[in-house]
């Protein structure tokens, strides 16, 4: 289980995350909604020890994250960030097969290569396995890197903005994947979104976060209601019921 | 063509090299000639390969390609020791003709100057590895300027000596110091074996290394360190070969392309001993001594430095 117990971080005088306490719900989906530069990403980054949090401390079993080996931690808890530029080239399978490092050191067993088999399979990435990085479009790079964070097969799965570059039809995909994570094989998926109606119809919790600080955090049906909205994003959101799923419809509320 | 076929034309082209330079135009005494050429063979192979693996190491922690550990300033120290030594003690002093201690003082002080670099950074900054190589251009560029400041002060006679001393010569080599280079370099190499397959997880980036369990600062620091280590020891025994890891870690990329290191490395290795070998008989048998291997590296590693920065700028444009 993580814990974050009063996490504080502060770029020069600004403070970016200020005293967030969470826990994440195990075997289900957490968002991190709010607007930008609410300390989303920053959040995340703490949580996955990218980056050092000025007071504070997140916990994984009870044990403060700095103080985990790192690979023991890697194979608890995979992290994926939005920007990823290689310099070297690799082909889909290379870079899923980066996934088992954790484990093998570099030296795939049988046991690994099915691990990126099934992860290769997962993200529909069988077909183009042996194609190289830069000579896919962005949609295709993402479900790559999606992929390799699956080969590392983590209790804990955390994304920041993997909907980035999609278009509708992998945004979707990808969700439905995460879900299945979570539905089947008990994972715990920790996500930064951008879109709520994503968040609204994916995710088991919400956590909102406004210039730093948690405005919002529980299960999503008492997050995504107008008034819950207006506090987190200063916005007139109507929310509309649709098959079972609420949706809000704010492209073109007013404040 | 696979890479391990690749490897094995490399590894036959640094044999003939080799070959072709122990037994060519041996005139004389077979005995006296062979092995003073096979210890010449020795020091170039192991500065090769020491040069080859801390540019590729290098290159992998800061993610860019044409940089050189040299930019941290190590060689630099190297001409400041020497023309230190030069302008106070002069070239007839003890700590010229004692070629231990030359070597001594000169591997001390630069494995020293880049750990007091290293500590007083990794302290400073959480992830300083930007920062690090500013200041280490800047001091060399200060230590650069202090040299020839010197230089100029310093009675042409010893001037003409002590350059000498600044360009890298495999043709007088000590042997006791080469076997005390190649049990150094034994044991940095040791060490790099055992992190080539971090290095591999490194060049997907700082957060994707360490998502995947890598020590990230702690990793880049040690691998600082060994290079260092690598570049003073091979400085200390011919000198420095400035463009010399640029060239080799390029045309090993290039050649086999692949983000193992254990490949890059080995090839950038097996091209470095082809073109010290083959320089070095070129410089002998071709231009007569006339001229010193590092004039020619330096002068095709130039021209080769400007293609990539050419290349570089048109991808990025």
């Amino acid at each position: 289980m993580i814990e974050i117990k009063g996490l504080t971080k502060r770029f020069g005088n600004k403070p970016v995350v200020e005293d967030v306490s969470i826990k994440i719900q195990p075997g289900a989906i957490t968002s991190f909604i709010g607007p930008n530069g609410a300390g989303k990403s920053t959040l995340l980054s703490m949580v996955s020890r990218l980056l050092d949090a000025d007071t504070g401390e997140v916990l994984l079993d009870k044990n403060d994250v700095k103080k985990w080996k790192s690979d023991e931690f890697a194979k608890r808890v995979s992290i994926l960030k939005q920007a990823n530029f290689l310099n070297v080239r690799l082909t889909i399978r290379e870079l899923v097969s980066f996934g088992r490092y954790p484990y093998s050191k570099g030296r795939l067993t049988t046991e690994d290569e099915q691990f990126v088999d099934q992860a290769i399979a997962y993200m529909n990435l069988t077909d183009m396995q042996d194609k190289f990085l830069d000579e896919l479009s962005g949609g295709q790079k993402q479900r790559a890197f999606i992929a390799m964070v699956i080969a590392q097969d983590t209790e804990y799965i955390l994304l920041d903005e993997p909907l980035n570059n999609l278009d509708m039809k992998h945004s979707v995909q990808i969700m439905k994947i995460l879900r299945k994570l979570v539905d089947d094989l008990g994972k715990t998926v920790v996500i930064v979104l951008h879109d709520i109606n994503f968040a609204s119809v994916y995710s088991d919790n919400i956590v909102a976060l406004k210039n730093g600080r948690v405005v919002k955090d529980g299960p999503t049906n008492e997050i995504i209601n107008s008034e819950a909205l207006r506090e987190i994003y200063d916005m007139n959101i109507p929310v509309q019921e649709q098959n079972g799923c609420r949706i809000c419809v704010y492209f073109n509320s007013h404040s | 063509m696979r890479n391990s076929t690749k490897l094995i034309i490399l590894t036959v082209i640094a044999l003939i090299c080799i070959l072709l330079y122990g037994f060519y135009d041996i005139k004389g005494g077979f005995d006296y000639a062979f092995p003073r050429r096979m210890m010449r063979v020795g020091a170039m192979v192991i500065t090769g390969f020491a040069i080859a693996y801390s540019t590729v190491v290098f290159q992998t922690i800061t993610h860019n390609r044409i940089l050189t550990p040299s930019v941290m300033g190590i060689d630099s120290m190297f001409e400041v020791v020497q023309t230190l030594i030069f302008f106070f003690a002069g070239s007839v002093s003890i700590w010229v003709v004692n070629q231990y201690l030359n070597f001594a003082v000169s591997i001390v002080a630069m494995i020293l100057f880049a750990l007091i670099l290293y500590r007083f950074l990794f302290r400073a900054d959480k992830h300083p590895i930007y920062l690090l190589l500013l200041i280490g251009m800047i001091l060399g560029t200060f230590l650069g300027s202090l040299v020839s400041f010197l230089q100029v002060l310093i009675d042409p006679v010893e001037y003409l000596s002590l350059q000498s001393r600044l360009f890298a010569s495999f043709t007088n080599i000590k042997v006791e110091l080469l076997y005390i280079s190649i049990g150094i370099l034994l044991l940095a190499f040791a060490y790099g074996y055992r992190i080539m397959g971090q290095l591999d997880v490194m060049s997907l980036g700082r957060e994707n290394a360490i998502n995947l369990g890598i020590n990230y600062d702690r990793l880049v620091l040690n691998v600082l360190i060994l290079s260092s280590v690598l570049i003073a020891t091979s400085t200390a025994l011919v000198g420095p070969i400035t463009f010399f890891g640029l060239i080799v870690a390029n045309l090993s990329y290039q050649f086999l392309v692949t983000y193992k290191h254990s490949i890059l490395i080995l090839g950038a290795g097996l091209i470095s001993v082809i073109a010290l070998v083959g320089g070095q008989f070129i410089v002998e048998h071709i231009f007569e001594m006339n001229t010193t291997l590092s004039v020619i590296i330096n002068f095709v590693g130039g021209i080769y430095f400007i293609y990539l920065l050419l290349k570089e700028s048109r991808a990025a444009g």
